[in-house]
């Protein structure tokens, strides 16, 4: 197995204040890595400062090794031919990550067509396979449609078949399940599991749920306070933790992990 | 994609003849509601003296008869395109409508759109350069322009443009000297355009621009306004950051997925916008001497003038009619939303 992507010494300030003090992570292909913590720990900021994608004013130094460069130093036009097409990112809730005003189909074909140079037909049918692939009904009629017009779970597909059109090596999911039925989750999870498995994709799950990451990851690593405090395989870290932050969020659980996980 | 839009503009066409008809009641009922006998203001004193002629003047003018079959008479007319005759002018109602409602209509237009092109790009230029140079110029512009009163600025601009500086021509919607463009719109600039006449053309635009920026000022700084917080609100949005995840160009995320949801709350204002403008007409139009429906409104709300009235208010109902349908149209068009549930 071969780092797809490597974090080293991760900083990040906003407006002065560091929220990310110093984060090492390792992304390989074909392997699901969880990210957990609480809120406000750092795991978005982690995610969005691999695609450059902080929010304004803030700073960022440590390096990102992505396809032999630091994302860090790279200018942003080039950083573009990167984002969405190498690597792709999810977001918490996709009533708000898709563009109301868009067709499914148009959202599922731009950045195709931008990044891989597509004609439209080419676009429309490869986007039919993608939807398709998620599990939409009717993926043909689907691409006429608004996002408004689909389930939550739906939209979920939607935005994760949106993440994988370009065929990225990482993908980044931040919070994909939070946003949705509980029933919804365990098959968005499966899909993302399988996307994996299947494209030999890098993932980077982001969560709080210590559940959802005891159903699909293969590493753990536990974040608190702008600090990756603990990373390992699934087992280990859930099963014997070492830090006492992550014993504390086992505990917390009403149900040991590993008695519910497939 | 077609058929519900269809559905929908047809829906909307319908109300708005409903609310046609509506209008004509409440202009009718107001202007009979006015406190001021017609008679009165237009007889002379002699005349009113004579019980037989002022019984007569109101039989010619239908007066006598009781305001529910006076109301019927007045649809019956307004079917067939008759607004009933102006006491003042003698002419058709109609008629000097056809004269002022396009010179109305062509300083009011030609305001909405420097409007509409000044204030969204200034409101987005505000928002991307939010809290720079730009933002700080643009935001005292369009405070300096919504607390100007329009009347004063009218004043102010006819007095340095025209009687100081003498950049802009005076009075009027054309060179006295010049006759006027054949009539094809009632529009000058676009009737001088559609005849070839230059000259006219030149003098049009010259007469048109002060009045206009006057006009427009207002507006401009309305929608820099809400522009700049519609765009600000959209950049915030997860589907714009999901949009530069994506890799997109600039200009696509701007203009695809900021832009256009952003012109929704400014549709709205906008069509606001241009009701306040028509009722900033009548007070720009009487510094300017523009011949224009607001000057003929007020001469004959002076003079209990009440077909006359009666005309302006149905114009002036049906612009907003207008101004609505479109409004609502544009919603649909811009917002899949609103057609598509």
């Amino acid at each position: 197995m071969s780092a797809a992507l490597t974090i080293e010494g991760l900083r990040v300030s906003i407006g002065g204040r560091e929220v990310l003090h110093g984060v090492d992570l390792t992304l390989e292909a074909g392997r699901v890595h969880g990210l957990a913590g609480e809120s406000g720990s750092g795991k978005t900021m982690t995610g969005l400062a691999v695609l450059g994608l902080l929010p304004h004013g803030s700073e960022s130094s440590g390096r990102i090794e992505f396809g032999g460069r630091d994302l860090l130093r790279t200018p942003e036009r080039e950083l573009d031919a990167v984002r969405g097409a190498k690597i792709a990112m999810v977001f918490q809730d996709p009533s708000t990550s898709l563009h109301p005003m868009l067709t499914v189909g148009r959202q599922l074909t731009e950045h195709m067509r931008h990044h891989l140079g597509l004609g439209r037909r080419e676009a429309r049918e490869r986007a039919t396979g993608l939807l398709a692939k998620v599990r939409i009904p009717g993926p043909e009629e689907a691409l006429k449609r608004y996002p408004h017009q689909f389930s939550g779970g739906m939209r979920q597909r939607i935005a994760i078949a949106v993440a994988l059109a370009c065929e990225p090596e990482v993908l980044i999911a931040d919070e994909p399940t939070t946003a949705l039925d509980v029933t919804v989750q365990a098959g968005i999870l499966r899909l993302l599991r399988g996307l994996c498995d299947d494209l030999g994709l890098a993932v980077l799950l982001v969560t709080h749920d210590l559940g959802v990451m005891s159903a699909v990851a293969d590493e753990v690593s536990v974040m608190k306070d702008g600090l990756v405090v603990e990373t390992g395989a699934r087992g280990q870290v859930l099963r014997e933790p070492r830090h006492p932050y992550t014993r504390s969020l086992l505990d917390a659980l009403p149900v040991p992990p590993g008695e519910n996980s497939p | 994609m077609r058929s519900p839009l269809a559905r929908f503009l047809v829906r909307r066409i319908v109300t708005a003849l409903l609310l046609a008809v509506g209008i004509t009641l409440v202009t009718f009922v107001l202007t009979n509601l006015v406190p001021g006998d017609p008679v009165a203001a237009n007889l002379g004193q002699r005349a009113l003296g004579d019980p037989a002629i002022v019984a007569q003047w109101r039989a010619d003018h239908g007066l006598d008869r009781p305001l529910p079959q006076q109301y019927l008479m007045h649809l019956g007319g307004l079917l067939h395109g008759d607004l009933g005759t102006s006491q003042q002018s003698h002419r058709p109602v109609l008629d000097d409508l056809a004269e002022s409602v396009p010179a109305t209509l062509e300083l009011a237009g030609a305001a909405i759109v420097v409007s509409l092109i000044l204030g969204v790009a200034f409101g987005v230029i505000a928002a991307l350069r939010r809290d720079r140079l730009p933002d700080h110029v643009l935001r005292v512009v369009s405070l300096v322009g919504i607390s100007v009163p329009t009347f004063w600025l009218a004043l102010v601009a006819f007095y340095v443009f025209f009687f100081r500086l003498q950049i802009t021509p005076g009075s009027g919607r054309i060179d006295p000297g010049m006759t006027p463009p054949p009539h094809f719109t009632g529009l000058y600039t676009v009737d001088s355009l559609l005849s070839g006449r230059w000259d006219a053309f030149a003098s049009a635009v010259g007469h048109l621009a002060a009045p206009a920026l006057v006009l427009a000022l207002y507006t401009i700084g309305l929608l820099t306004r809400f522009t700049r917080s519609a765009v600000l609100e959209v950049l915030g949005q997860d589907y714009v950051r999901a949009a530069r995840a994506k890799g997109l160009p600039r200009r696509v995320v701007l203009f695809r997925y900021v832009l256009r949801p952003a012109l929704v709350p400014v549709i709205t204002v906008a069509g606001l916008a241009f009701g306040s403008l028509l009722s900033g007409t009548v007070l720009v139009e009487a510094v300017f001497a523009w011949p224009g429906v607001g000057q003929y409104a007020y001469k004959s709300a002076t003079t209990l003038d009440l077909p006359a009235v009666m005309g302006v208010g149905l114009v002036v109902g049906v612009v907003y009619l207008v101004i609505n349908l479109v409004v609502d149209v544009l919603y649909g068009v811009v917002d899949p939303r609103v057609r598509v549930s």
